[in-house]
């Protein structure tokens, strides 16, 4: 398959140690986009630094109107915790499959940032803080383009914090093959006003559409949107889908997602 | 190489690995355990589902030194005592296979859905088994097993 060696880590220091210290090092979470990325060769780390040996990196914890689940938490035990919002474990439960739930990582899916993946509309849209093994980063300022985010070399995700909505839903268009979302859109309204992130659509990645948040922050409600577009300037277009089509399923999975919010 | 060692069917076993060696590979050639399937090998199709810990995981996506210490089972571990499993007398009973490259990993996938919720609707059989690919399209019988077997397995 490749030619790395192979380093199961039993504290974070270790890790952070070890992967600094490679020729080409990558953390290993649950893997599940790092090792199909691999068998492909799409990558080829000479280091696989492996922190599923690191206990204290999993569990989902909650005080004073925030929950903050550790960033080897997988995507199963979000979707059936019933201490983080509904809506992000409603969207934890549409992720991939049912063995990519119980094997995928949160802290794995933001620090690589597909631009089709769920979690990074979850963090931008509910206002989350990325913790890692060296400060504290707000959504907004950590996911900086395709697959790139605010992480330097070697630096491990410990942790996300995501404050509690007054309201939030995240609908998904998926793609029927790979269940990434062709457009997913997660709306939150809470003390930072109202949020409106989009998955699977920009160009560069996961954004926060602004014409869309002050519509809502006006009036929220999907009437609100009736008449609203969005522009198909800087959208992904695919085999999947064209541009000016996920332009239309913005609105729509928009007004989708107000609507749950009930 | 490494050596790695886990339960494997409640056996201990123990083996040489490269770090490179996926978990499916393992099980099918060191431990010649060839129900284990492999179609896609891009984890998508679910036929080299195995229990990881109680967990049901895609074992080409997953290299055996991460399974280091786990308890495995794969579908040569489901009867006992040449009783079937519950899951396996339902597909058996409700023609719930047809090729059966697909079934060792549709049952493993099955069993941990039941076992996690045995109040299954027949929607969270078919949300449950979406990682699971039939290319005979034999769905509609495999979900009927599903039902059967949670009704027997609930007791």
């Amino acid at each position: 398959m490749s030619n790395f060696q192979y380093m199961r880590a039993s504290a974070l220091d270790e890790a952070a140690a070890k992967v600094k210290g490679a020729e080409d090092g990558a953390v290993l979470a649950g893997g599940m986009t790092l090792l199909p990325s691999i068998k492909l060769g799409l990558s080829s780390p000479s280091d696989l630094v492996d922190l599923g040996g690191i206990g204290d990196l999993a569990g989902i914890t909650s005080a004073g109107g925030s929950v903050t689940i550790g960033a080897m938490t997988c995507h199963a035990d979000v979707a059936n915790s019933g201490d983080v919002p509904p809506a992000l474990a409603a969207m934890a439960s549409g992720i991939g499959d049912r063995q990519v739930r119980n094997r995928g990582t949160i802290g794995g899916s933001i620090a690589n940032n597909d631009p089709a993946a769920d979690y990074p509309a979850a963090c931008l849209a509910l206002g989350a803080t990325i913790n890692t093994d060296q400060r504290s980063i707000a959504a907004d300022d950590f996911f900086t383009g395709l697959f790139e985010t605010a992480l330097n070399d070697g630096e491990i995700i410990t942790s996300v914090s995501f404050p509690t909505p007054d309201k939030a839903a995240y609908q998904k268009f998926t793609s029927p093959a790979s269940r990434f979302a062709l457009v997913g859109v997660f709306v939150a309204a809470g003390s930072d006003g109202v949020r409106v992130a989009v998955t699977g659509c920009g160009q560069g990645g996961v954004y926060r559409d602004a014409d869309l948040e002050s519509a809502l922050a006006a009036s929220f409600s999907a009437d609100a949107l009736a008449d609203k577009s969005v522009s198909s300037d800087n959208l992904l277009s695919d085999i999947h889908a064209a541009a000016d089509y996920r332009a239309h399923l913005i609105v729509e999975m928009t007004k989708r997602a107000v609507a749950a919010c009930g | 190489m490494t050596t790695v060692s886990m339960t494997v069917n409640g056996k201990a076993v123990s083996a040489e690995a490269a770090p490179d060696t996926l978990l499916s590979d393992f099980i099918r050639e060191s431990l010649a355990l060839t129900g284990t399937h492999v179609g896609c090998d891009t984890s998508q199709c679910g036929a080299c589902v195995v229990m990881v810990d109680g967990s049901s995981i895609k074992s080409c996506s997953i290299l055996v030194v991460q399974a280091e210490g786990a308890k495995v089972t794969t579908i040569e571990g489901l009867a006992s005592d040449g009783e079937l499993h519950p899951m396996q007398k339902a597909f058996h009973e409700n023609h719930a296979l047809q090729c059966g490259f697909c079934t060792p990993g549709m049952m493993i996938s099955a069993i941990d859905l039941v076992n996690k919720n045995p109040d299954l609707s027949e929607a969270d059989i078919r949300h449950g088994l979406e990682g699971n690919i039939c290319r005979c399209t034999g769905y509609h019988n495999i979900v009927k097993a599903v039902q059967a077997a949670a009704a027997e397995m609930k007791g």
